[in-house]
């Protein structure tokens, strides 16, 4: 089958002439994991900006799930987004809503009904181990179980590629290990995952690819 | 009701079974009650949101009110003056000073002739002689009447017009009447009505435009809350933009902010003019019992009521619709 990423000679280059990408061709198979690796400031953030449409490429083509996204117009990054699961370095939740509220949020946004919703967000608090937590605010929660919210929101939509910036950067060695384990187990049901991340020993151990970045160059793993 | 009908028309059919049209059923009505659930969700929790800061969101609703009741208690002023002069208006006499010379007799018959006019509701025949008297007696000027050697003054026929006559038929019917053979000059004592008719509409215009100023002050009054409302939750708003939310999604909430704070600052307006009526009921009272009751006063009435809350509403929405577009273009996730 195609790929799910397909990225091919993109450049990217910020207004102020900072080159962040440089002729990056690379390709993620449908249902593969791998870890986009480099020192920050690499191009990992820019590259996974063009996969989640918040930035466009300077040239080149991206290609995601057989959509070229050059094609996409603004109106429609939103539906495209709801197909895409994203998870972030500071888990991006919404601090005065419940864990239920910030896991239900994109089915919301989708228009999906109050019985489904429920449906669905108990399964994925279930996947990832939260299902007593629901009526929390989360503050009230770790980082690792707030990035665990973060993650049921992402996958609630079952999105085709899981999208992760910098999951563990502000967790611990033993937490980092547990939300790497829950991405391969969500791997193992289908989910193509795409991790940038700098924690090069929990990415060896992981033993997934390895796509590394170095100042906006390729240096390995590229298909 | 009707894809119910459908359901139980096709549930006798074999080969489709129940729980398939119940799942078929279920998806076809779940995005329409999605998208009008959001809706409601999106009313209730707008509200909500103003409810968790209920200071602020207090003192807004009461500056939209004081700008909404200032106006509207002019057009209720305007009114009541109006309804006040036209019942004024009923009080007005035509006076028809006749020529010099007509006799008693003539003057009285013309008195009828007149009094038989559709819209002439009595007359009243004062011979020169009498008004001499009347005159001499209310002017105080007894001596220096006696040394003229005659009646200075003209006999005249005093006209009540019929008091449901419109003011231009008042004036129609002064011109026909000036004009009949005998009567020199025919004159309606009206200055003072004209003054406050002038009065009246310079009020009434005055209400418009200061209405116009204030319905533009709470046009920005509300676009200004929404606008900070929205820098205060730009965060929000950048997670939602990243999980898929549509621009007309994340705009909804606002939007009925902008309801929310129209409906109640309008329903403020309502309550600081019933106030007023109540600190003016007195002085009002005495006012009407000098006119022996017949002075009707009228508050804002449910009519008015209804379209003074549905003026709040329009301002509120138009405030946010002209603010939230581009203050929410302006903010994408980096």
């Amino acid at each position: 089958m195609t790929d799910i990423v397909a990225f091919k000679d993109v450049v990217k280059r910020y207004p102020g002439g900072k080159m962040a990408l440089e002729q990056v061709s690379l390709r993620l198979a449908r249902g593969e994991m791998a870890f986009l690796t480099g020192h920050s400031g690499a191009g990992k953030s820019t590259l996974m900006k063009l996969i989640g449409l918040i930035e466009r490429p300077t040239r080149g083509q991206v290609i995601i799930n057989g959509t070229n996204l050059a094609t996409v117009k603004r109106r429609h990054i939103p539906r495209y987004r709801q197909r895409l699961g994203l998870i972030f370095q500071d888990y991006n939740l919404l601090y005065d809503r419940t864990v239920f509220d910030n896991v239900a949020l994109p089915l919301v946004i989708r228009g999906l009904g109050h019985a489904d919703i429920a449906r669905r967000v108990r399964a994925a608090l279930d996947t990832v181990g939260l299902l007593t937590h629901e009526r929390k605010f989360p503050v009230t929660l770790s980082g690792g179980e707030q990035q665990r919210v973060g993650i049921a929101r992402a996958v609630i939509n079952r999105p085709y590629l899981l999208l992760a910036d910098e999951p563990t950067g502000n967790l611990d060695p033993a937490l980092s290990t547990d939300i790497m384990r829950l991405f391969t187990r969500l791997n193992e049901t289908g989910t193509s995952v795409l991790i940038a991340t700098h924690a090069i020993d929990l990415v060896e151990r992981m033993g997934h690819r390895r796509i590394a970045l170095d100042h906006g160059q390729l240096r390995a793993g590229a298909a | 009701m009707t894809a119910s009908g459908n359901a139980s028309r096709k549930r006798s059919r074999p080969g489709l079974t129940s729980p398939a049209l119940q799942r078929a059923q279920k998806t076809l009505a779940a995005p329409a009650q999605g998208w009008a659930g959001s809706h409601a969700r999106c009313l209730i929790e707008s509200l909500g949101r103003m409810h968790r800061r209920w200071l602020a969101s207090l003192l807004t609703a009461l500056v939209i009110g004081i700008a909404l009741a200032l106006p509207t208690g002019l057009y209720v002023l305007v009114k009541n003056l109006e309804t006040l002069s036209h019942s004024w208006q009923t009080s007005v006499q035509a006076s028809l000073y006749l020529a010099d010379g007509t006799t008693e007799g003539a003057g009285k018959a013309l008195a009828h002739r007149v009094a038989e006019r559709d819209n002439v509701e009595s007359t009243r025949f004062i011979s020169a002689a009498e008004g001499l008297r009347e005159f001499r007696e209310s002017s105080g000027f007894g001596a220096a009447l006696d040394a003229l050697s005659g009646n200075p003054l003209p006999a005249v026929i005093v006209v009540s017009p019929r008091a449901d006559m419109p003011r231009a038929g008042v004036t129609d019917l002064l011109d026909t009447l000036g004009k009949q053979s005998g009567v020199a000059r025919a004159e309606l004592d009206q200055a003072w009505l004209e003054r406050l008719y002038a009065i009246v509409s310079l009020i009434e215009r005055a209400a418009w435009v200061i209405g116009l100023l204030l319905a533009m002050a709470v046009v920005f009054i509300v676009g200004n809350t929404i606008r900070l409302d929205i820098e205060n939750r730009r965060e929000e708003i950048e997670v939602m933009k990243l999980l898929g939310a549509s621009d007309a999604f994340i705009r909804r909430p606002f939007l009925y902010s902008g309801f929310w704070y129209g409906f109640a600052g309008a329903l403020l307006a309502l309550c600081l003019l019933g106030v007023c009526f109540l600190a003016l009921a007195e002085p009002l009272a005495t006012l009407t019992r000098s006119y022996d009751g017949a002075l009707d006063i009228a508050g804002l009435g449910w009519r008015g009521a209804f379209g003074l809350l549905a003026t709040g509403i329009a301002l509120g929405w138009a405030g946010c619709a002209l603010t939230v577009n581009r203050r929410l273009a302006a903010i994408e996730p980096r």
